[in-house]
């Protein structure tokens, strides 16, 4: 019997807000511990919650992006535990009237089949603050910054059969949510959290096995290794005639591992009910076409566009479409350098290769879809080689100026002058005796290939900077001369 | 000086009779020659209302006044106070220095009001006689042996002893109306939503509302025109336009419809309370009222499910109480759980723990529909009652309490014969709608109270009728004996 | 309704209360009295009334997204009970 595992996925984005859901405080990340955390987040007695407009608003336009129904009452409930980092004793979020209802997401698997994921419901919640273990010897401290941070949870139905399902609609989902602006997706400093839920079955079977909730995983990676981890251990656990525990999880990255967590060992009764110091909130048709007429290009349209008005490969749209700030930088330079192609090849090639290697976000590049468009019009211009260009590019990275001032500077510009070059070619024609000899001798079919070696001796001598067109030709030209004698 | 009413005070300020910082060490001397027998404060702060005294009189001299300048009140402990201690009544909080004020006494400060300290109370507000104070119970003035009631038992002490002219209090489920009507003062619980919530520690919030207490109507509309009032910091605040409280007191009562609930005149009730709330429609009725009598066909359901809504919202309330971030935390916790459950079994008393488990076991797994969910049906029907009622009617009247004050220790140890004290004042806490209290007489020597209950937002109308009331009495002028 | 020292153990232990060997009994029966209390509403048909949250039917206002508290922890933390770099402090947490 063949084993197959069943996947569904909580996901926590933090809503890009500049305040907090319920006060006035600042979400802005990484500053000293407590010192954005006002007497509202700190649970003072007496103090009370107001809800911010714009976690509403974001929350209803990712409803609007995935196709949701959108809850025109919803509701704050409490759920209510006991832990330090959970100043009230209870977190404001929705269990009974969620915002956002179901709806859905596709996902591309790697055979270029499109897959369906159902979302069954996205709601908003506060976020709690944070418990660093390992500062004191006996004690832990808790930070509370990050307490009332807006969060929405996103619940997928169990619809992955896969890990590599589970990563792909995670990315969906922060593409979608990065594309919108309304999570900043940065997943290290924890804007965007998973939770999987995994179990395993026969496949063909209806009922599900028992499921583990493996918490907190914050990157793709990391995603996808504790799920096929975790799939691994229980279908071990089920071939020896064991059984599933139902457990919450710690995935330990440095051991590539996941763990019972201690704190969630005990069952827990949440006493939900609905939050009495906040009102039910409505929302009419006006304000979600309002927030609907806002809704921006999302990657699947815009991929479908770059197919269609840019001519791109597949994979070329695929790629470029899934961000909105690369989808951005890419269409500039596009229109810049009117060369579509060209312009895929350089955001994808070299601007994504010092990107990567600087560890630099696109918004901050310190080449702009402009800058680079400059540059991409001088070689179209012929101005410079294509392998120049890529010196030129290293330079305009380093802060030395646009594509003219860097080739200007540097002395780049490509020789065109025909005097010149075949003054060049003649040089490099009478240095090298016997590949000419070889030319010579040869079948004409084959001189095509032996053409390289001069053009590789030319473009040496002109430090790249001749017109390689004006010298394949010249070359050709004379050495044909030669060998017809 | 210290029978003198609100009203009066302010004249003598304004003419000049006294100033504020006279009066102010009036009233202080007179806490610390009585207090120690009525125990109605939990703080007093002399210092503090000297010093708002002094800038109040300076504020005078410029001539920059204020109805309220100078004028001495007392808050109840639920309060939170900037730099005052801030108990509510709790072991838990008897270490609190609160960081910021309430709305409400932010009100009273930007009014130029002196404040001479912090009112004694139930523990959390929870409880009708005062006795669950962490700092013992307050006392009646009328009878040192008697409750004064509560939760806001101290602030109707305070006043119906002369040591302070008015105060503010909070009411759950009768906490202003109850200890006013047994102290001999009037108290007014305002529409749920009128006064802010912010900086008021929350028992049970969706039923909590602040209100003026004073000796007399009149009194307590010059404090609520200070008290009401939208508050961006409280979601259940309502953004509603709020008038001079003081206009219409001397409108005439011709025409006045007055109902009278037939639940709130059977039952358990001591014939001397019916005798003077009848005695007193009929002053109504020669002040030009018509009398009919109305049902509340569900009262008998006001109880229950008030003691499912209120502990169920005070068990995840009370929960920030943690020994986490400040109050009391237990002495050396040996883990996480020891350090909660100490902290909380210590720095809470026996009531206010019964009614977190109250409400924990009504909200936990299996239970919430057929106690929380049933509760909030229930309480859609007792609103409806009123909403029927006074669509016939103006006013509905009845006794506030179905007995004058008890003795100390009497009801202590029968937590449910307690509950059913506050059986005429819990229902309109489920509704929403404002009620006062007014004095209307006495039974056994205790003080009666009158309670006046109007549909939502018509504080006006009941100030009103009780200010005519009144002007045609003189209930609200006896003092106990010294 | 009628709980027992089980039940009164479980539903302490939710609320994080500690309640003395000896007390165990009387809240027992306290906390029996009142559900008998208001065990009443149980007779009422409440079948189609839709439950009543808040006492008027008023809704969420909202508020615009503007941060308007600064820092105030030394404020806030001169009422903490154990405070060390700015954390406060609790016994050691186990995950």
């Amino acid at each position: 019997m063949e084993w197959e595992a069943v996947i569904g996925l909580e996901i926590h984005a933090q809503l890009a807000t500049k305040s907090k859901i319920f006060s006035g405080a600042s979400t802005a990340f990484g500053a000293e511990p407590n010192t954005q955390a006002c007497a509202v987040d700190l649970a003072l007695p007496g103090t009370l919650p107001v809800f911010n407009g714009e976690a509403l608003r974001m929350a209803v336009l990712f409803g609007l992006a995935i196709d949701a129904e959108i809850g025109y009452t919803s509701v704050f409930d409490r759920k209510n535990y006991f832990y330090p980092d959970l100043p009230k004793g209870y977190q404001t979020s929705q269990l009974f009237h969620p915002i956002v209802g179901t709806g859905y997401v596709d996902i591309t698997l790697d055979d270029g089949t499109i897959k369906r994921v159902g979302v069954t419901r996205a709601h908003l919640e506060e976020d709690a603050g944070k418990s660093l273990h390992e500062e004191f010897p006996n004690m832990t401290g808790i930070d509370l910054n990050r307490a009332g941070t807006p969060l929405l949870e996103i619940v997928s139905e169990p619809d992955m059969r896969s890990a590599e399902e589970a990563v792909a609609y995670v990315k969906k989902i922060h593409a979608i949510v990065t594309n919108l602006g309304i999570c900043d997706g940065n997943m290290a400093e924890g804007s965007f959290r998973c939770d999987c839920n995994v179990s395993v079955r026969y496949k063909g079977e209806e009922e599900f096995g028992n499921r583990t909730e493996s918490k907190n995983i914050n990157s793709f990676r990391f995603i996808e290794k504790a799920i096929k981890g975790e799939i691994i251990r229980q279908i071990d656990i089920l071939e020896d005639g064991g059984h599933i525990t139902q457990e919450t999880r710690l995935y330990d990255a440095n051991k590539d591992e996941t763990r019972p967590m201690r704190s969630k060992e005990e069952a827990n009764d949440y006493r939900y009910f609905p939050c009495p110091d906040l009102l039910p909130i409505v929302i009419d048709d006006d304000y979600v076409n309002q927030v609907r007429a806002t809704l921006p290009e999302l990657p699947d349209a815009r991929k479908a566009r770059f197919i269609e008005q840019y001519k791109l490969s597949e994979y070329d749209a695929m790629v470029l479409s899934a961000y909105r700030d690369l989808s951005h930088y890419f269409e500039t330079v596009a229109n810049t350098a009117d060369d579509a192609k060209l312009a895929a090849n350089w955001v994808m090639g070299e601007l994504s290769k010092l990107l990567n290697q600087n560890d630099t976000d696109i918004k901050d590049s310190p080449v702009s879809a402009e800058q680079l468009g400059g540059l991409l019009l001088r070689i179209k211009d012929n101005t410079i080689t294509g392998k120049i260009a890529k010196q030129v590019f290293e330079a305009m990275w380093a802060g030395e100026g646009s594509a003219d001032e860097v080739i200007e500077s540097k002395g780049l510009k490509q020789v065109t002058d025909s005097g010149a070059i075949e003054s060049m070619v003649d040089d490099v024609i009478a240095a090298n005796q016997p590949q000419v000899d070889q030319y010579v001798n040869a079948e004409p079919d084959k001189r095509g290939k032996m053409i390289g070696f001069f053009m590789g001796k030319v473009m040496q001598a002109s430090q790249g900077k001749a017109n390689p067109g004006q010298v394949q030709g010249l070359l050709k030209q004379k050495l044909d001369a030669l060998a017809n004698g | 000086m210290l029978d003198k009413t609100l009203a009066e005070l302010a004249q003598g300020l304004a003419t000049g009779e006294f100033s504020s910082v006279e009066l102010t060490q009036n009233y202080l001397d007179r806490i610390s020659a009585e207090d120690g027998t009525l125990n109605s404060f939990i703080t007093v702060t002399p210092e503090q209302a000297l010093a708002q005294a002094e800038a109040a009189d300076q504020r005078r001299a410029a001539g920059n006044v204020d109805v309220f300048t100078g004028l001495p009140i007392a808050h109840k402990d639920i309060f939170c106070t900037q730099g005052v201690r801030t108990s509510c009544g709790s072991k838990m909080l008897d270490n609190f220095i609160s960081p910021y004020n309430a709305t409400v006494v932010e009100h009273f400060n930007q009014a130029g009001a002196v404040s001479l300290g912090k009112t004694n109370m139930d523990e959390f507000a929870m409880g009708s006689s005062n006795e669950s104070s962490f700092y013992g119970p307050a006392r009646n003035p009328w009878n040192t042996d008697c409750v004064p009631g509560g939760s806001s038992g101290g602030s109707a002490a305070a006043i119906a002893g002369g040591l302070t002219p008015a105060a503010t209090g909070s009411d759950t489920g009768g906490s202003i109306r109850q200890p006013a009507a047994l102290c001999g003062i009037t108290g007014l619980k305002p529409t749920y939503g009128r006064v802010s919530r912010y900086g008021m520690i929350a028992y049970a919030s969706s039923l909590d509302q602040g209100g003026p207490m004073a000796r007399t109507a009149e009194d307590t509309a010059m404090m609520l025109n200070v008290m009401a009032g939208f508050d961006p910091k409280d979601s259940t605040s309502l953004d509603q336009p709020v008038p001079d409280y003081t206009l219409k007191l001397n409108d005439s009562l011709k025409g006045l419809k007055i109902g009278l609930p037939k639940e709130f005149f059977s039952g358990e009730i001591d014939p001397q309370i019916t005798a003077q709330v009848q005695n007193a429609i009929r002053e109504f009725e020669a002040l030009g009222a018509t009398v009919k009598e109305v049902s509340l066909p569900n009262t008998h359901l006001a109880i229950p499910a008030y003691y499912i809504i209120a502990p169920a919202e005070a068990s995840s309330n009370l929960s920030r109480f943690d020994g986490v971030r400040y109050g009391y935390r237990c002495e050396d916790p040996v883990d996480l759980e020891d350090m909660y459950k100490r902290s909380r079994g210590e720095g809470f008393g026996e009531e206010v723990k019964r009614r977190i488990m109250v409400g924990t076991y009504a909200l936990s797994e299996g239970f919430y529909d057929a106690y929380y969910k049933k509760a909030l049906q229930i309480r859609r029907l007792i609103q409806q009652d009123y909403v029927n009622a006074l669509s016939e009617v103006d006013v509905i009247m009845g006794p506030t309490t179905p007995h004058p004050a008890f003795k100390l220790g009497e009801k202590n140890s029968d937590p449910i014969s307690m509950y059913m004290e506050d059986i005429f004042t819990i229902s309109l806490n489920l509704a929403g709608m404002p009620g006062i209290s007014v004095p209307c007489g006495f039974a056994n020597g205790l003080p009666v109270g009158l309670q006046l209950i109007g549909n939502y937002f018509a504080e006006e109308r009941l100030l009103n009728a009780a200010h005519q009331f009144q002007q045609a009495t003189d209930w609200h002028k006896q003092t106990p004996g010294q | 309704m009628s709980l027992d020292r089980t039940d009164v153990e479980k539903i302490a232990h939710l609320a994080r209360l500690n309640i003395a060997e000896q007390d165990i009994q009387e809240y027992a029966e306290n906390l029996s009295n009142i559900l008998d209390l208001v065990d009443q509403m149980q007779a009422v048909d409440t079948q189609d009334i839709t439950p009543m949250a808040h006492p008027m039917d008023a809704i969420q206002r909202l508020r615009l997204d503007e941060v308007t508290e600064g820092n105030q922890r030394d404020l806030l933390q001169t009422v903490a009970p154990a405070v060390e770099a700015g954390l406060f402090q609790v016994p050691k947490v186990i995950e």
